[in-house]
């Protein structure tokens, strides 16, 4: 178990700048999840950790050892692939032994080590077979084990569940977070899904570009996003955004006009920007009511869908081609067709600046 | 209805007197060899296509002279050798051009490509200078540096395809587990190559087993011939004999070993001529 400290590593490739100024601290024994688009630099990142890539520039510790130029194996790294990459020649009990006869084990300790790591997942029964004798799920566990049994200092996932199916991927990621909760292993893992990113995390790295959005708990990242990239990424459906208009900002709070709804008094601080600046509201699903239409506050409904316990409804915004979405326990009464008043909730709405940045709150409240 | 059925018979038909033909041709001269060193020599020039009888006496005639039995040993010492040195440069060197990120990489891979484009006679006086100064002449050394040189870059071209299918995180897993390059390639690579290395060395043994023109030059007494050589120079009991029952008989006997080693690998062939089409 140890932490591990970035300090403004930067990775390029030829002329490709891929990995920019990354500041990062993780604690001993946390659970971080990297998250972002594709070609966003988490696996980079990732790699760069592990040893697999050299670091192009800044430092990197684990505990208090810089390491940048120590080789995997000296670093104290377990690493889990997404394509599991298993010998396939080797039995179980052998993929898993490789790297402890590698490091010149006593072999009693090896068989232990072996042992002790294919009862904690569970693979007494399969130390016999080889890879392609296993299922998706156990081969999964399998690489886990076999990251696992050098006893390794930080355990790396790279999107260790993206090969396996729906309903097996729900399985494993329970797996997983018990399995930390029990170890209490430091543990980076990368992803590109959100929910398994809000699931299983202890503290997000939300990356954009190459760079860190923000770096907080999933509840900080959902309820209150730094960027306005940060609040599209994070959330199931997507949070909502409108364009709107600074009318009156000051350190106390704001008003803001938006085409249709009309003006709202909100509780950011607006009191840095100009009048008139150009803002986007963001608005999740849940917290974005419908009513009667009235006057031009009519948005036509375009879209139901109803998942059983809840249902999203889906809304023509007038100014871009994106939907605003509307989600709410089912029943509902809304039909496609008609037309709806929006009412966000006031509370809860997020202010963005021009270049994305989340206006701050004047004061505390609990924004959900 | 019996148009059809005709048609079909005569379709059929067809199909199996050309697999006759292909066959008859494919056979035929090896099968007319193996009925040849059957016979005594007193029935060479009779024109029979069955045997009547079986006479091993060609056979005890070359299995007799100790320098045919020599040329057999001298050519699987060369043959084995040339094997054993093409895949080890082979699969380190295909490490090198599959895996290994350098400048340059194509251009090598292009020059290996255009040696193995040079017919043997091209090359013959200049490697003739290059043994004579490595003091390798009538060797079995000799013999051996100069197959490799033309086995190599066809090992290497298959083994750098071969390699370059293996998934990349299989190598990095085994980084991460701490192995170097030279444990990466024989305990995880190596076994997952064994398809294209059977290919490959059996390849590159019949080429040894059966190559002539170097073995002719390169070599002088009999005690350092290989089998193409010495049956080339069998002779019979005066200079317008030309003993073709010996001679039959020992070009059966050499195939033999091949026979026998493509049977073994047959599977491994085909699985390794094909590895990689198909599947990614």
């Amino acid at each position: 178990m140890a932490s591990l400290t970035l300090n403004k590593l930067n990775k390029s490739f030829g002329d490709t700048h891929i990995i920019k100024d990354v500041d990062l601290t993780i604690g001993d024994g946390e659970f971080v999840v990297f998250v972002g688009p594709s070609g966003c630099g988490k696996s980079t990142l990732l790699r760069l950790v592990a040893g697999l890539e050299s670091i192009s520039d800044g430092e990197l510790k684990i505990g208090e050892t810089l390491v940048n130029d120590l080789p995997p194996r000296e670093r104290g790294v377990g690493m889990v692939f997404q394509s599991y990459a298993l010998y396939p020649h080797m039995t179980v009990y052998e993929n898993m032994a490789f790297g402890l006869k590698l490091a010149k084990t006593a072999e009693q300790t090896v068989r232990d080590r072996v042992l002790e790591t294919a009862r904690i997942l569970q693979l007494e029964e399969l130390l016999d077979r080889k890879p392609k004798a296993l299922s998706g799920g156990q081969r999964q566990r399998v690489a886990m084990g076999r990251a696992m049994a050098r006893e390794p200092r930080i355990l790396l996932f790279d999107e260790p569940l993206s090969n396996l199916d729906a309903s097996l991927r729900v399985q494993m990621r329970n797996e997983i977070a018990r399995l930390h909760h029990r170890l209490g292993s430091t543990v980076i893992y990368v992803t590109h899904d959100q929910v398994e990113a809000m699931t299983l995390a202890d503290q997000i790295v939300v990356l954009n570009g190459g760079h860190i959005e923000q770096v907080g708990s999933p509840q900080e990242l959902y309820q209150r996003p730094a960027t306005r990239f940060v609040a599209g990424f994070i959330g199931s459906p997507t949070m909502n955004f409108l364009p709107a208009a600074l009318r009156e900002g000051h350190a106390e709070g704001c008003r803001v006009s938006l085409s249709g709804i009309g003006e709202l008094t909100l509780p950011q601080s607006a009191a840095a920007l100009d009048e008139h600046a150009a803002l986007t509201l963001g608005v999740r699903p849940e917290h974005l009511s419908l009513d009667e239409a009235q006057g031009s506050n009519a948005f036509e409904i375009v879209n139901v869908e109803y998942l059983g316990n809840e249902v999203y409804v889906y809304l023509d915004s007038g100014q871009s081609d994106e939907l605003l979405i509307h989600r709410s326990e089912a029943p509902s009464r809304w039909e496609i067709g008609q037309k709806a008043a929006l009412v966000p909730s006031l509370a809860n709405v997020h202010l963005f600046d021009g270049e994305g940045r989340a206006l701050p709150l004047t004061s505390t409240r609990d924004a959900a | 209805m019996n148009t059809r059925f005709a048609k079909s018979l005569v379709k059929r038909i067809a199909f199996w007197a050309l697999i006759a033909v292909l066959l008859v041709y494919a056979i035929f001269p090896f099968y007319y060899a193996v009925i040849t060193s059957l016979k005594p020599s007193s029935a060479l020039f009779q024109v029979d296509y069955w045997l009547s009888s079986v006479d091993f006496s060609n056979y005890i005639t070359i299995f007799s002279q100790g320098s045919f039995v020599q040329a057999i040993i001298n050519s699987v010492i060369v043959a084995v050798s040339v094997v054993a040195i093409a895949l080890l440069l082979g699969v380190t060197a295909a490490y090198a051009l599959g895996r290994v990120r350098f400048r340059g990489r194509t251009t090598v891979m292009m020059v290996v490509l255009g040696v193995s484009m040079f017919p043997q006679v091209a090359v013959l006086s200049g490697l003739f200078e290059v043994i004579r100064v490595l003091n390798l002449y009538n060797s079995a050394g000799g013999l051996i540096l100069s197959y490799t040189i033309f086995t190599l870059p066809f090992t290497v071209w298959v083994l750098t395809t071969f390699m370059r299918q293996l998934p990349m995180e299989l190598e990095e897993a085994a980084i991460m587990d701490g192995a170097t390059p030279w444990v990466t390639i024989t305990k995880v690579f190596l076994p997952l190559m064994w398809p294209a290395m059977a290919t490959t060395g059996l390849l590159a043994f019949i080429a040894a087993w059966n190559e002539f023109l170097f073995a002719l030059t390169f070599t002088l007494t009999s005690e350092e011939r290989t089998v193409p050589v010495a049956i080339a120079l069998i002779s019979g009991g005066s200079q317008h004999e030309l003993p073709w029952g010996p001679i039959m008989a020992a070009s059966v006997t050499v195939t033999v070993p091949l026979v026998i080693l493509v049977m073994i690998f047959q599977r491994r062939i085909v699985s390794g001529l094909t590895a990689g089409a198909v599947k990614g």
